[in-house]
């Protein structure tokens, strides 16, 4: 039933977006539940920084027709105080194995159902090479890291640009960081490019175990004041990023764009918020499926959607079909890195 | 501690307060909710057919009150979510994650407690009354008549209105500096609009009077993860008003945002 993820063994195959989940804060809201219930088989941080970062200004989400603009600013402690106090907290995390017939009573209940750990993968972002650098050094230090997640939806300082938007600019900062650690590196994609396959195999050429897909995609909202008023722009940060529903067409066409073109493992994700929408995406070429702002409307969507997927397997295998979903678009075959038992 | 998923439930009724509805929902299983804490409303049915193709997101209301295994939340129709909540019907489904966020801390014994409340914001202020026990001066303010009726939520509210229609005419922060004229050791707890708000905590921090606010901020999850309804802390940083709120004390805040509260 688990999956295998660059070498990692993780209990389904739904894992959370960065910066859309914060255990901490929602063990003040859920308690012992969230730990006994936790719906992700990898549980992704929220980006850390080298220096803390407050995060931009109020107001900072907009709804958009069937999604959200966040303009967040990736507020975080700094690195220092990640591995200080963050680090014991999301250390030792368990999710319970999905179950197919949960709802039946046939499966057991999720608090007495088989427990997989789930490894945590640290999102980090630099502005430069050498801020990726010391980053990716000390995840490198700390066995609590399974893996490091790169956001490379950051502007270079010099050039102003992406660096991840950039194919040449994104494989020489991640064949950089290549040789500093051993841990699995995963570069989360900018859709914000003209050619987001490209991009994909930069990072696979500079030494990526994975590729993770799609960020947010930049979105502003403007407000008048009044009738005929000028418009002004609402979020505190000028623009932001959409996500939700409202994106999910657009991230499935590219993890198909991405998953033709390389071959290490994809992470999709975009406006998935169902079982069929997972299906999608995994038919599209993902190794794996990430929840975000589904997350927002219910903390435990992303176990729905993993207890779905099992529901699947199940029922195809009963079916007398393939176990595996077919895979309509993309790639024949598994995805290397992938193994599910 | 609020159960880990939202919970599909049933409309028990729909109750006109004036301007204002109050929606009961049946939620036996729900924990007591401490005064002050919120839940993250969801119409089950057509929650995304409205204006623009709007509500996407849940929505955070106060719990006005709790009354058997039915929680109470007060309504006001300012947006496509609030308005699609508005016309549900008993027999009709919610989404409801909650009990959310720290709710207001009560008040030692012997002294007296000043409840402030504005428009909607009455709500939480209704089931604190219901857990204080101690002398408790309530003093609501509306915009109308119409809205006044709200008042009705809690016990022996002293009314002002911004038109004059009903009550003082005047904004409620006037009615709050004559009690605090006569009682300088009360306790404020206050939520509502963010410009009352901002008096209430310009007010007391004049006098050097604690006052714990409920704040409102437009908020996509309600526990802490999306990071969206930050408040600017006095001293540099942010609050989240879901997991650090939404009862904040004043003395943390140098001012209300000006942005919280905006039409959901």
């Amino acid at each position: 039933m688990s999956v295998r993820f660059c070498g990692l063994e993780l209990a389904h195959r739904v894992i959370n977006g960065s910066g859309t989940f914060d255990v901490i804060a929602a063990r003040k809201a859920f308690g012992r539940a969230l730990d006994a219930e936790f719906p992700f088989a990898a549980y992704v941080s929220k980006t850390i920084t080298l220096k803390p970062r407050p995060g931009n200004p109020p107001p900072r989400l907009w709804e958009t027709p069937a999604g959200l603009i966040n303009s967040i600013g990736l507020p975080n402690a700094g690195l220092e105080a990640y591995m200080r106090s963050d680090l014991p907290q999301l250390t030792g995390l368990t999710t319970p194995a999905p179950a197919a017939d949960r709802a039946d009573g046939r499966s057991p209940p999720r608090d007495r159902a088989e427990r997989f750990p789930v490894p945590l993968i640290t999102n980090v972002m630099g502005s430069t090479a050498e801020e990726f650098a010391r980053l990716v050094e000390a995840c490198e230090t700390r066995a609590e890291i399974a893996a490091i997640e790169l956001n490379v939806s950051c502007p270079n300082v010099r050039t102003g640009l992406d660096i991840g938007a950039d194919p040449g600019q994104l494989e020489r900062v991640v064949a950089q960081l290549r040789p500093r650690t051993r841990k699995p590196l995963i570069v989360k994609l900018t859709p914000n490019t003209a050619d987001v396959a490209s991009c994909a195999a930069a990072a696979q050429a500079g030494g990526a175990d994975a590729v993770s897909l799609i960020n947010t995609l930049r979105a502003m909202a403007l407000v008048r004041s009044a009738a005929g008023a000028p418009a002004s722009a609402w979020l505190g940060g000028g623009t932001g990023g959409l996500s939700g529903p409202a994106v999910r067409a657009v991230a499935l066409a590219q993890v198909a764009t991405v998953a033709a073109r390389v071959s290490v493992p994809v992470v999709g994700m975009g406006g998935v918020e169902s079982t069929a929408h997972a299906r999608d995406m995994i038919d599209a070429g993902a190794t794996l499926v990430a929840v975000g702002t589904a997350s927002f409307r219910d903390p435990a969507a992303a176990a729905r959607i993993a207890d779905g997927l099992a529901r699947g397997r199940r029922g195809a295998a009963a079916a007398g079909a393939a176990a595996q979903p077919p895979r309509a678009v993309g790639v024949a075959g598994e995805r290397a890195g992938e193994d599910a038992k | 501690m609020a159960p880990f998923t939202r919970r599909r439930l049933a409309v028990t009724g729909m109750d006109e307060l004036g301007a204002y509805r109050v929606l009961r929902v049946a939620d036996p299983d729900a924990p007591e909710p401490d005064p002050g804490q919120f839940a993250m409303l969801a119409a089950a049915e057509r929650w995304g057919g409205g204006d623009e193709e709007r509500p996407y997101l849940p929505r955070a209301f106060s719990i006005a009150r709790r009354v058997g295994a039915e929680s109470h939340f007060l309504l006001e129709d300012v947006g496509p979510g609030s308005r699609r909540l508005c016309e549900l019907q008993a027999g009709e489904r919610v989404w409801l994650l909650g009990p959310l966020g720290r709710g207001f801390r009560l008040p030692p014994a012997r002294r007296r407690s000043l409840l402030v409340g504005g428009g909607a914001g009455i709500a939480p202020l209704a089931i604190l009354q219901d857990g204080l026990a101690g002398e408790v001066v309530v003093l609501l303010g509306f915009r109308d008549a119409a809205r006044a009726q709200g008042a009705g939520l809690l016990d022996g509210a002293r009314v002002a209105t911004d038109d004059g229609s009903a009550g003082h005419h005047g904004p409620v922060t006037d009615l709050l500096a004559a009690e605090l004229e006569r009682d300088p050791l009360a306790l404020v707890y206050a939520c509502g609009p963010a410009p009352m708000l901002e008096a209430v905590r310009a007010m007391c921090a004049e006098r050097s009077v604690p006052a714990q606010l409920a704040l409102e901020a437009p908020m996509a999850c309600g526990f802490g993860g999306c990071f969206g309804c930050t408040v600017a802390r006095r001293g540099g940083g942010y609050l989240r008003v879901c997991v650090d709120g939404p009862v904040i004390d004043a003395e943390q805040l140098e001012h209300v945002d000006p942005h919280a509260g905006a039409p959901a």
